[in-house]
């Protein structure tokens, strides 16, 4: 006789699993981010992979949230005559929610992706053994570079999220629903504080690590070939996506519920 | 063997979930020897390697070398003991996004023994070695043969000059003339600087040509070692089916690894 609830332990005892050895990786990997030596090469190899190559794709996905939002918004608040609350609406939305979360969806798609897929590769070839012979700790040198760029990174091209998608929103607003330009940026500027900005730079940073976390530890736990980089890979790209949306809705209500 | 042996292995044990890998391994290496394990796929030659580098822990047993025990040793203790120790890999598990110098020099520049210029001059010469010319020195891995691949694992894996050098099937997937090339830069190598050798391979033209001592590695267990002049007409039925590559015999080959 089969006993119903022997799935339901079973899958328990495996999310146990993974949540302890997920936790004690974040917490060897975090160790080496504060412990020298530190591989200035790498580190500068992640910031430029994660900061600079990210751009236009953060860019693009920006600008057009920008621009939806502002023809949204128009139409729905028409309906209320508060055609004015557009700009409002716009730079609120882009710098709490959208550039963050966009920007690390966008982020975990193509970064993550590809740390869990080279690291992966790195695990099945036998390289990252390699590196424990040559008196190189794997996840010094592999992890915790990749670990302090996503942190230092995501909330610099968030920022410039901000400014592509707030420009995105002044676009359509003036050039197609014929707002005044001037009045259209003033009441952008007036209507934006710095809470708003930085809660959007602390979820950058979280949205950051989470998305090079999953991709290393992903990549760094893959085995069994190809195809085990290939799940390694998906693995990444959909434990951080969900982790940012849940991240992001626990962080929001950190920051603005009373 | 009187003196302390180099490597010492007692009753190792390794399972991965309910299937036993090692079972009571016992193995001694005596410095400047030559020892090659033999033994089909998948009975756990590469995981006894790792176990002696620390890359996987043993379920039971000792493992110990130059007389220091190396179970539940410390992580600054565990690198000391794996600076005395060089690897060639069974794909040569060489650093594609590096130069190949900068991949035999990896381990030079890791424990700052010298600058990057010294070092590139040294891995230079550990090339020169093994028989690369300075031209591939700024090639990367992906550009190479399978072959010179394996020249440039060599080279890396001696570039530190350590005490003890392990070799994963070191001619596996080789044409039978650089797999003879390769076995004779082993020799030179090993022989150059003294080391200490351990190999595995199933390629029995390899353990003829490099081994001083052979221990034949079934179901988790050495179920036979000595010399290697000793193979040839040794009673083993397990050696001898092995040696002698026939199907009939007391070694069951798993259809499933
Ligand atoms: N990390 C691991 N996890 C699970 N099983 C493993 C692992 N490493 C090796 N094994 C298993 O141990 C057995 C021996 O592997 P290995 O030592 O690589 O064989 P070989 O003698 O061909 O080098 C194989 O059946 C393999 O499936
Ligand atoms: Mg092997």
């Amino acid at each position: 006789m089969i006993n119903p609830l022997q799935p339901v332990g079973r899958a328990s005892l495996a999310i146990l699993g993974t949540a302890g050895r997920l936790t004690l990786f974040t917490a060897e990997a975090l160790s080496h981010c504060v412990r020298p030596p530190f591989y200035g090469r790498n580190i500068l190899r992640a910031i430029v992979e994660i900061g600079y190559f990210s751009l236009p794709v953060v860019g693009l996905t920006a600008l057009f949230a920008g621009m939806v939002l502002a023809l949204q918004s128009y139409t729905g608040f028409a309906r209320f005559s508060a055609e004015g609350a557009v700009a409002n609406v716009v730079v609120l939305s882009i710098t709490r929610e959208l550039a963050p979360v966009l920007a690390g969806l966008m982020l975990a798609g193509r970064v993550g992706a590809s740390m869990a897929a080279e690291i992966g590769t790195m695990r099945v070839t036998e390289q990252i053994d390699a590196l424990t012979t040559l008196s190189t700790n794997p996840m010094k040198f592999l992890v915790a570079p990749r670990l302090i760029a996503g942190v230092a990174m995501l909330p610099l091209l968030v920022t410039v999220a901000d400014v592509i998608g707030v420009f995105g929103g002044y676009l359509v607003s003036v050039y197609k629903l014929g707002f005044n330009p001037s009045n259209y940026l003033q009441s952008t500027w007036d209507f934006l504080q710095l809470q708003d900005y930085l809660s959007g730079m602390a979820k950058a940073a979280v949205f950051g690590f989470l998305v090079t976390l999953m991709g290393c530890y992903h990549g760094y736990n893959s085995r069994g070939g190809a195809q085990g980089v290939g799940t390694a890979t998906t693995n990444a790209v959909v434990s951080a996506s969900i982790l940012i949306l849940c991240f992001n809705y626990i962080l929001t209500e950190a920051f603005f519920a009373r | 063997m009187t003196e302390q042996p180099k490597i010492r292995l007692r009753d190792v044990c390794k399972s991965f979930g309910n299937k036993r890998v090692l079972n009571g391994l016992d193995l001694d290496v005596g410095a400047g020897e030559s020892v090659v394990v033999i033994g089909g796929s998948g009975t756990g030659k590469s995981v006894t390697l790792k176990c002696i580098l620390g890359m996987m822990r043993p379920d039971a047993g000792t493992i110990e070398v130059d007389g220091e025990s190396l179970i539940g040793i410390g992580d600054r203790d565990r690198d000391r003991v794996n600076r005395k120790i060089g690897m060639l890999f069974q794909g040569s598990a060489l650093f594609d996004s590096l130069h190949v110098w900068e991949n035999v020099a990896f381990g030079l520049l890791a424990e700052h023994r010298c600058s990057r210029r010294e070092a590139r001059d040294l891995a230079i010469h550990k090339m020169a070695m093994v028989g690369l010319g300075s031209d591939v020195a700024r090639l990367y891995p992906a550009e190479l043969s399978g072959g010179m691949q394996k020249r440039v694992g060599l080279a890396r894996a001696i570039a530190t000059d350590p005490e003890i050098i392990f070799f994963d099937e070191p001619t596996t997937g080789l044409d039978p003339i650089m797999a003879d090339v390769i076995n004779d830069l082993i020799v030179n190598v090993t022989r150059t600087m003294g080391a200490t050798a351990l190999s595995i391979t199933h390629d029995m033209a390899s353990v003829r040509k490099i081994a001083n001592r052979v221990a034949m590695l079934y179901e988790g267990r050495i179920v036979w070692a000595g010399r290697v002049d000793e193979l040839e007409d040794c009673a083993n039925p397990y050696v001898d089916q092995f040696v002698h590559g026939r199907a009939e015999g007391p070694i069951r080959m798993a259809v499933r690894g």
